[in-house]
């Protein structure tokens, strides 16, 4: 998006290198301005609104729609129901890639869950369309809901997550328990949480002929490019999407759900521009969610304190039409040395929307548990959590067995724990109160999240001007990817950051993969990166293969491109501007594409994760039972740092909403009639800044040579897990009691005086 | 949304006859009510929005002691109105407590003591609920109810009043200044809110058309200022109703209780005065034992209206943990965490 007016000077700009500095948000002033437009921000002319009808019981079949009414209403142009609907070309039941969900487009009257989209009104204004879908009064036939996690018959999932075996194991769990000096045997229960991004699904679309402009936020644009492509039968050429901005998508917004589509084809079936934006609560079903969990963690030590083996089992639900297992057993593969490992996982089908990614899916859930796991396991060995975690430290990767590309997990540890005053823990619970009387109880968590990368392509262009541009449809989801990419570009191309014009956002870009498991700025970064190196070595063979530059025969000794300019590796008197270069060459400008990619040779010799450890402190009203955390330090080592102050916020966030995962949130579902009965933001309670604490966080040096070309690992996701741990350990040593099943609540801790 | 008569009276006589026809319903700040609108449970005709009514948002001393609230008194004008904090700390710390600094800004006095209840299912509109449609069930009576009431509650509704304003009002004697079809009239604040029983479609006692003109706290209320807490327990640290709250003032001479004042919110269709404890602590001296007493007495009727036999504790704790706030003597400042057990906590920044 060439006309988005970013900062090109933001503040603290060092001179030289842009990668590693503190840059802020170049999209900042539009931000605070209100200049920056977000996809329900567009008005083409002649639109018209577009709302949802929604169904209120979780399974059965809409007998009636009083669509004459509606239609009757002032202002309301047309409603689309099943009987009422452009044709889609294929079948979205069909599933063409692991990366389609299935979703409810009006194809058949069944209602598979509570807040499902069941009609849609168009009409002249909002409050026409709202009011329409208002007068549609449906009728039911009603079946019973299925909810929770009993609700019917487990079963084995064929794979959890996206494509990870359901069951994995390693040595034999049951005699390292049977031998076992100690062991402990808990049931954890996480609820169901909602992404609940501040901007709620939207989308404008606009049909010219077969042409198709969407305004829509994504995490994927070419993923819901093609999507959207393959419904509606027409060329990837012919679609057209702008996502410059995301209000937070936390994974809801990464594959083509169910209501935007319904907003292309009300712009088909009208024949005009549409919006179409959801409810608050209407976010709540067809958008996906974080599925609840039960978990059972079985664990046994010797002597030492040394586990002898560690057995993960996690019951998850799935909607009745679709597939997607929150992998929470997982989370035990990777952190502790324990000889014998078991995870695996059941599930059971209820009536909710199919559950999705929401940041950190499976290590979020798997980590709360894990992590209070391990500090039973310490406390029953009668060992500091901390001095245990060190015992059990993982050298190499437990489950695989092989090395970690990087790891420096000792140091977050050290370092955290220097910073937190851990040493100064009493070792039993209920020990500690501060002048007013409130128990205070200090609990850890190890943090962990996968280093992963995915595909991406980006075009590099060097001209004439002495500007350069560096094009990818990345995506900036509030992380800071217009700061944090544009640094790598400018490394890249060896110019100052106001000098490339960085274009991301629309899907005419290179595809820049999907903004999700913490891999954009890997990926992304990878392909600018190598984008950036083919266009200088393409400016570079220009200048050493000519004899009238001063850099001639330097293509064996190599050049540096720094500040716009070319320099001779071996002697740096030479060098020319790459506007020289170009010019005497009688070129407008040289472009070039990069990839990035995962290495194969890479993982499968190393595991890649990043690592951190958190330390909570709480205070606990101990008549009361009200919990609040008064102090967190993170510290993480997830490889090189593209912009510290991105980075930082990054792991603020997810040290809050794993805060937010131990004592807030969830979604609370009527046991009858499977609807959300919070389903707002005033009652499915996030933290508020009252409840926030002053927040420290430590980026560990760390340099991985393994993961990609530029060593950085992510750091969307890895904040929430052991931060959710920390508190609900730290809510046990505070109180002694010990609560399973999140979030803890004021009667969990009403129990002793 | 349905299309509905905006009208804007400017004077009271108006706005008593601007509401005189069925479907036509009182708009305040509206932080309540659009939110029902927009959800559906309530579709009014017709607004008459009192905002602009003249002579509604003064704060007057009265020549008898009294304190006179004007309905549109905004609820964070009162709670920082410092003469009036002075006298009744404890009304202004349940104010702060209550809602966000926005919400605060925006909502009214009268638009407060008549908000409805937080029941989810009454908000859901595909739920039965007695109170949103008389006769249609009580979905909540089986259901996710851990935060419903204990106390005065019947077959028909389980639901509480969620108001942290009115539970010190009610336990300071509070008076309602009403106008009506008839003209002008008061009744107690206590007489304001009614319990369920088999008609809990009806949430007051106010007839159709009655306009709350003001609130009244009578001078007597100002002999507990020395002495006076509201305390809110909620599942975080702001922005949230109350699981349970109890506003607490003592009338403490010569190291004796001369007279006590105790009120439960959050445990009702609404806030609840515990005469009884206050009798028991009449005359005694303020001590942890005299407290406990009272708690038991304050919750003697309460038993769980489903998940929530917890908030009796809860309520009795609060009660105990309120009369000894009180009896240690109000604080010179209202704390950074308003009615939170975190007020204590330093570093604490105002919300
Ligand atoms: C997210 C959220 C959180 C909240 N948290 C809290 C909390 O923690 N504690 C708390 O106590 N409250 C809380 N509230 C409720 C808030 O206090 C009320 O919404 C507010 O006080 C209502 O005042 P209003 O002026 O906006 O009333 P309105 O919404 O305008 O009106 C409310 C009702 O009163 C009627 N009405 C208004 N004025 C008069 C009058 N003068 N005479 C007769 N009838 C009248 C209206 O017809 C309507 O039925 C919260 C509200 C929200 C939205
Ligand atoms: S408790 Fe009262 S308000 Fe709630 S559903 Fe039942 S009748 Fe309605």
């Amino acid at each position: 998006m060439s006309e988005l007016n970013l900062t090109s000077t933001p503040a603290h700009l060092r001179h030289g290198s842009s990668i590693g500095q503190p840059l802020t948000r170049r999209d900042g002033l539009l931000k605070v301005k209100g200049q920056a437009t977000y996809a329900a921000d567009n008005h083409p002319p002649g639109m018209l609104f577009a709302v949802m009808a929604v169904s209120s019981i979780a399974h059965g079949r809409v007998t009636s729609l009083d669509v004459a009414a509606a239609k009757h209403y002032p202002g309301v142009v047309d409603v689309m129901t099943p009987d009422h609907k452009p044709p889609l070309a294929i079948d979205p039941e069909i599933k063409t890639n692991p990366f389609v969900f299935r979703m409810e487009v009006l194809q058949s009257n069944e209602v598979r869950y509570a807040n499902q989209p069941i009609a849609v009104v168009i009409a002249e204004t909002l409050e026409a369309a709202t009011e329409g879908a208002v007068l549609l009064a449906p009728r039911y036939e009603t079946l019973p809901a299925l909810v929770g996690l009993d609700a019917g018959e487990s079963y084995v999932p064929p794979v959890v997550g996206v494509g990870n075996p359901t069951e994995n194991h390693r040595g034999d769990v049951e005699a390292g328990l049977a031998a076992a000096e100690k062991q402990i045997d808990a049931i954890y229960e996480t609820p169901p949480q909602y992404h609940n991004a501040m901007e709620p699904h939207a989308i404008v679309a606009s049909w010219d002929g077969d042409n198709l402009q969407i305004d829509m936020p994504t995490q994927g644009l070419m993923l819901s490019l093609a999507r959207v492509a393959e419904l509606f039968g027409i060329a990837h050429d012919k679609i057209h999407i702008r996502s410059p901005f995301l209000g937070g998508g936390f994974g809801s917004k990464g594959l083509m759900a169910g209501p935007p589509v319904l907003g292309i084809m009300a712009a088909r079936l009208v024949g005009k521009p549409v919006k179409l934006v959801l409810r608050r609560e209407q976010m709540y079903g067809p958008v996906g969610h974080r599925a609840p969990t039960r978990q059972r963690l079985r664990i046994g030590a010797d002597g030492e304190g040394r586990l002898t083996a560690l057995d993960h089992h996690a019951r998850t639900v799935s909607s009745t039409f679709d597939d997607f297992y929150e992998p929470a057993a997982d989370a035990s593969h990777t952190l502790y040395a324990a000889p014998a490992i078991r995870t695996s996982h059941d599930a059971v089908r209820v009536n909710t929307g199919t559950p999705l990614f929401m940041r950190a899916p499976g290590e979020a859930t798997g980590s709360i548990a894990l992590e209070s796991a391990i500090d039973e396991m310490a406390w029953a060995c009668g060992i500091d959590p901390l001095a245990f975690r060190l015992k059990n430290y993982a050298e190499v990767e437990p489950i695989t067995g092989k090395p970690f590309s990087s790891k420096a997990l000792r140091a977050c540890y050290e370092q955290g724990a220097a910073r937190f005053g851990w040493s100064k823990r009493s070792l039993q619970p209920r020990q500690m109160r501060d002048d007013a009387g409130l128990l205070v109880g200090w609990g850890m968590g190890t943090a962990t999240f996968p280093a992963l990368m995915f595909q991406a392509e980006a075009r590099a262009v060097l001209r004439r001007d002495g500007f350069g541009a560096m094009e990818i449809g990345a995506h900036d989801m509030g992380q800071g990817a217009w700061t944090a990419l544009a640094q790598i570009a400018a490394d890249a191309v060896g110019l100052d950051i106001d000098r490339v014009e960085f274009k991301a956002g629309t899907s005419d870009l290179p595809d820049a993969g999907i903004a999700g498991g913490s891999a954009h700025t890997a990926t992304a970064g990878a392909a600018i990166h190598s984008a950036g190196a083919a266009v200088i070595a393409k400016l570079a063979d220009l200048a050493t293969n000519d004899d009238r530059s001063p850099l001639f025969g330097a293509g064996n000794a190599g050049v540096i491109a720094r500040d716009g300019r070319l320099i001779r590796r071996d002697d740096e008197s030479r060098s020319e501007s790459y506007a020289e270069i170009l010019a005497r060459a009688g070129v407008a400008e040289v472009e070039a594409r990069g990839t990035g990619a995962p290495n194969p040779a890479a993982m499968e010799e190393y595991a890649m994760h990043a690592h951190g450890a958190v330390f909570a402190e709480v205070k606990v009203d101990p008549e009361l039972g009200q919990v609040r955390v008064t102090r967190m330090v993170g510290a993480f080592a997830a490889g090189r740092v593209v912009n510290p102050r991105m980075v930082q916020s990054q792991l603020f966030g997810g040290m809050i909403w794993g805060m937010s995962f131990a004592l807030h949130e969830e979604a609370i579902t009527d046991r009858r009639s499977g609807r959300i009965m919070n389903a707002n933001l005033g009652e499915y309670h996030i933290p508020v800044n009252a409840d926030v604490p002053p927040l420290d966080v430590i980026t560990v040096e760390e340099h991985d040579p393994h993961v990609n070309a530029l060593g950085i690992k992510g750091v969307g996701e890895i904040g929430i897990t052991g931060s959710a741990g920390a508190v609900a350990n730290a809510v046990w040593h505070a109180t002694g009691v010990r609560v399973r099943r999140f979030p803890i609540k004021i009667e969990e801790l009403l129990t002793q005086r | 949304m349905k299309q509905f008569d905006y009208v804007r009276p400017a004077t009271v006589a108006e706005a008593v006859a601007a509401v005189a026809q069925p479907g036509a319903v009182y708009l305040a700040a509206g932080t309540n009510l659009l939110d029902l609108m927009k959800g559906g449970v309530s579709r009014p005709d017709r607004l008459v929005d009192v905002t602009h009514l003249d002579g509604l948002d003064q704060i007057e001393r009265l020549a008898d002691g009294s304190v006179r609230i004007g309905a549109l008194v905004s609820n964070a004008d009162l709670a920082h109105d410092a003469d009036f904090a002075k006298s009744c700390p404890a009304v202004a710390e349940a104010l702060l407590s209550g809602a966000s600094a926005q919400l605060r800004n925006a909502a009214t006095v009268g638009g407060n003591l008549l908000q409805r209840t937080r029941c989810a299912y009454f908000y859901d509109t595909a739920s039965r609920c007695n109170k949103r449609e008389a006769g249609s069930g009580c979905d909540a009576r089986d259901g996710e109810n851990r935060t419903h009431a204990v106390l005065g509650w019947s077959e028909s509704c389980i639901a509480t009043n969620p108001s942290d304003f009115c539970v010190p009002l009610l336990a300071l004697d509070a008076i309602v200044e009403i106008e009506g079809k008839s003209g002008r009239r008061e009744i107690t604040l206590d007489a304001l809110h009614r319990l369920p029983g088999n008609t809990p479609e009806r949430d007051s006692a106010l007839e159709p058309g009655d306009l709350i003109v003001a609130v009244r706290l009578p001078p007597a209320a100002r002999g507990f200022a020395a002495h006076s807490r509201y305390l809110k327990v909620r599942e975080r640290t702001s922005y949230a109703f109350a699981v349970v709250s109890a506003a607490a003032a003592l009338r403490i001479e010569n190291g004796k209780i001369a007279e006590a004042r105790l009120a439960l919110g959050g445990v009702a269709a609404k806030p609840w005065r515990a005469r009884a404890a206050e009798g028991v602590l009449k005359g005694v001296t303020p001590t942890a034992d005299a407290f406990q007493e009272a708690a038991w007495r304050a919750l003697t009727d309460a038993r769980p209206s489903g998940d929530n036999a917890f908030k009796i504790e809860l309520a009795r704790r609060i009660v105990v943990r309120a009369l000894t706030l009180a009896a240690a003597g109000t604080p010179a400042r209202i704390a950074a965490l308003p009615a939170s057990p975190f007020a204590s906590t330093s570093g604490a920044i105002h919300v």
